[in-house]
């Protein structure tokens, strides 16, 4: 299954919702072009509700993480929302569970931004 | 002791990867492991093929990945085989160190070694060999029917 990307804003925020697998090729590919094309719509705030996204290898991750730079480097900030246990533990082992903002409620999450 | 083998060669494209984690995923779960140890065999095995279709042949149509699965009465071992220059794994940077943490890269050889009870690692001037060994902890099963 591949990935797909879409988006919604909520109170100044754009939410990122998606579904799939974030795997070397296609699946990186799209979110790096949704995060490219948000920032360049000048939407800096940015939360990724991982809740549909079951599988992610070493470039999905990768691509997290230059997407997370990416948004900093512009001022902004991208957090992660709703882990699925696959992603919460490869986050963990690889220590950047601490290096994200990651938030389980998505209302919560909205307000934290601002 | 009974061995079971069966081994592919494979080109060097992304469905490669793709069609290596899904073989990787069939025969584990026809060998008996846990749905939760099959998927962290597949997950192992995707991250092995990425760097030899990636790193390893670099996408060269002219060079193969070869994958092979091997079955005993204790252990299901993944042989994955690229034909690039051998990687050169002290190299590699640990990704928990905190100046690596956000490298877009690095975490695979990590991740192999964090799903799989062994990982060997045997690079070479024709190419690196990986060998991903899950130890069966119960009754193991037969591979070679999800392997046909």
């Amino acid at each position: 299954m591949s990935m797909k990307a879409s988006t919604r804003q909520v109170d100044g925020v754009t939410v990122v919702d998606l579904s799939g697998r974030i795997t070397l090729g296609e699946g990186s590919v799209v979110l790096r072009e949704a995060v490219r094309d948000l920032l360049s719509k000048g939407n800096k705030k940015i939360l990724v509700n991982l809740a549909d996204v079951n599988y992610i290898d070493s470039s999905g991750i990768g691509e997290l993480v230059s997407a997370f730079t990416t948004v900093r480097n512009q001022q902004g900030e991208l957090k992660l929302l709703n882990l699925t246990k696959k992603v919460h533990d490869l986050l963990q082992i690889t220590k950047l569970y601490t290096v994200f903002d990651v938030k389980d409620d998505e209302a919560a999450a909205i307000k934290s931004f601002n | 002791m009974t061995v079971k083998q069966v081994s592919y060669t494979l080109n060097s494209t992304l469905e490669t990867i793709n069609s290596a984690e899904e073989q990787a995923s069939r025969v584990a779960a026809a060998a008996g492991f846990s749905e939760d140890d099959a998927m962290s065999i597949a997950m192992a095995v995707r991250e092995a093929a990425c760097n030899a279709v990636v790193h390893g042949n670099a996408y060269d149509p002219g060079k193969k990945v070869t994958l092979a699965f091997e079955q005993d009465d204790k252990n299901l071992t993944i042989s994955v085989r690229d034909q690039g220059k051998g990687v050169d794994v002290d190299s590699i940077p640990d990704p928990l160190a905190p100046e690596n943490l956000l490298k877009q890269s690095g975490r695979g050889i990590f991740l192999m070694r964090s799903l799989m009870d062994e990982v060997r690692i045997s690079p070479s001037e024709t190419g690196t060999e990986v060998k991903l060994i899950k130890h069966f902890h119960g009754n193991a099963g037969d591979f070679q029917e999800a392997s046909q």
